[in-house]
């Protein structure tokens, strides 16, 4: 391993974090203007992020609501290092190898379970609720998520993240036009995974208190934020290295990552919440039907 | 332990996020409540300051409590505040919180929110326009800024005093000493 990619890999769950933060607060910015508001500035919740870590006091109410936040983000950083992040004349791909997409399926999860075992030790029944949402929807959006790769798989005879950048060398090429359905699949999980609007029953901040973090504060609070934004960079990344032919440089990642983030958005903006069995069969029905199709086709 | 809060009260980067990302738990007693959705929505945006609503007490910075509080409610009160995490700020909404207002006279509400619970700034009328509760905000930046809305520190040094007002009106305390 070279010094360079021991730098990057101390580096960019920083960048990630901050990048993703920066998202999300560029985020709220957009809805506040559909809302005909102003809106935070987009930077608002770094702020966030710095005021919980400068909170003196974090209650805790066990061993695993302490580890939930620290391996939810453990997950994350882990995942962050089997994503190829840059692909061109300096490329940044930390541990990929062989079969990582198999790999990347399973640690994608990881961190989500870690916070529902630590949610789920507060004994708050908001927690509680929400957990069981979250994990009821997880089952929903991982199907298509799960066709939609084992599409690309079959397709390109691989099971490595970086060959299938590869394969897809020209605009022409990309897989959002060469495999739209497994496109099609794997955006509606997505809508499921940034948990924006019609799918964040889990969070319902009105309804059951914003559901499995309703007990943490302060620091655990930050922590699970920081998650949140790297979480959210590191899944828009593996959509365009998988859809969108992967990225050269800084610049070409940052807007393929900020085309990819709008989805979700937009969507959300304007569309109500999905009660978690009309979740379930939205996923269930179309994406996975649609995944099927594509499937039957690329076997053909 | 006390130089330990002081320096870091004085922290200038932190009390800066602080100032700028004001979660609030808005306590909605009294009539006082109906101006918080108007304060948070298009019309007054106090998303643009950083001040955004959160749903339960471990993630809240600011208790807004919007108006008179009868005893009963009192007790819940006093139960969410010391639930939040320090530094954590109070601000009282109305003239009820500050001597009782119109029910200065009444049986079973208490007059000055300030002896139950710290309270770091008062927002005078009956009640507030969303103007005024905004004005309100920005004074507690100031503060804050400052290093001055140390009210959760005074409720930590003087909690029997506190206590001892606290007990006086709930007659039937069943709540353990600090509800961490
Ligand atoms: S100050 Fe006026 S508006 Fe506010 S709670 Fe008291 S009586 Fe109601």
């Amino acid at each position: 391993m070279s010094p360079m990619n021991i730098i990057w890999m101390i580096a960019m769950p920083f960048i990630g974090a901050a990048i993703g933060l920066l998202y999300i607060g560029i985020s709220r910015n957009i809805t506040a203007r559909v809302q005909n508001r102003f809106g935070p500035p987009p930077y608002q919740n770094i702020i966030d992020i710095i005021k919980l870590y400068s909170k003196k006091t974090a209650i805790t109410h066990g061993v695993m609501f302490h580890l939930g936040p620290v391996l939810a983000i453990t997950g994350t950083i882990s995942t962050l290092m089997f994503v190829p992040i840059l692909t061109g004349n300096y490329p940044i791909y930390l541990f990929s190898f062989q079969g990582d997409l198999i790999l990347l399926m399973y640690i994608m999860v990881f961190g989500c379970l870690a916070m529902a075992l630590g949610a789920g030790q507060s004994g708050n029944p908001n927690s509680a609720i929400g957990v069981s949402r979250g994990l009821t929807q997880m089952f929903g959006y991982e199907v298509p998520f799960v066709i939609a790769l084992i599409i690309l798989m079959v397709r390109f005879d691989t099971s490595s993240v970086l060959d299938i950048i590869k394969a897809q060398d020209t605009v022409a090429h990309w897989n959002i036009f060469r495999s739209p359905f497994s496109f099609i699949a794997a955006i509606a999980a997505f809508l499921g995974m940034m948990g924006n609007k019609p799918f964040d029953i889990v969070f319902a901040p009105a309804e059951i208190s914003s559901g499995p973090p309703s007990e943490y504060g302060g620091k655990y609070l930050a922590l699970m934020q920081t998650n949140r934004g790297l979480f959210a960079f590191v899944k828009l990344v593996l959509y365009t290295d998988l859809f969108l032919g992967g990225a050269g440089d800084f610049i070409t990642l940052i807007l393929k990552t900020f085309a990819l983030f709008l989805i979700p958005l937009f969507i959300g903006i304007v569309n109500p919440r999905f009660r978690t069995e009309q979740a379930m069969t939205f996923f269930w029905k179309w994406p996975t039907a649609i995944g099927v199709v594509g499937l039957v086709l690329v076997l053909l | 332990m006390n130089d330990d809060l002081d320096r870091q009260n004085n922290n200038i980067i932190a009390n800066w996020a602080r100032k700028h990302s004001l979660w609030v738990l808005a306590y909605g007693t009294g009539c006082g409540a109906i101006e918080v959705p108007p304060t948070m929505t298009s019309r007054y945006d106090a998303e643009r300051f950083g001040i955004t609503g959160m749903a339960t007490p471990r993630q809240a910075d600011v208790l807004l409590i919007t108006g008179y509080l009868a005893i009963k409610t009192l007790k819940r009160v006093i139960r969410t505040y010391e639930q939040m995490q320090a530094p954590k700020y109070v601000i009282g909404f109305g003239s009820c919180t500050i001597n009782g207002g119109m029910y200065w006279d009444s049986y079973n509400t208490i007059k000055r929110l300030d002896d139950y619970i710290p309270v770091d700034i008062f927002i005078n009328g009956c009640m507030p326009r969303p103007e005024g509760v905004i004005d309100g905000f920005i004074k507690l930046q100031e503060r804050i800024a400052r290093g001055q809305a140390k009210g959760w520190q005074h409720y930590q040094e003087n909690l029997d005093w506190y206590r001892a007002n606290q007990k006086k009106v709930i007659k039937n305390w069943t709540m353990p000493d600090y509800n961490w």
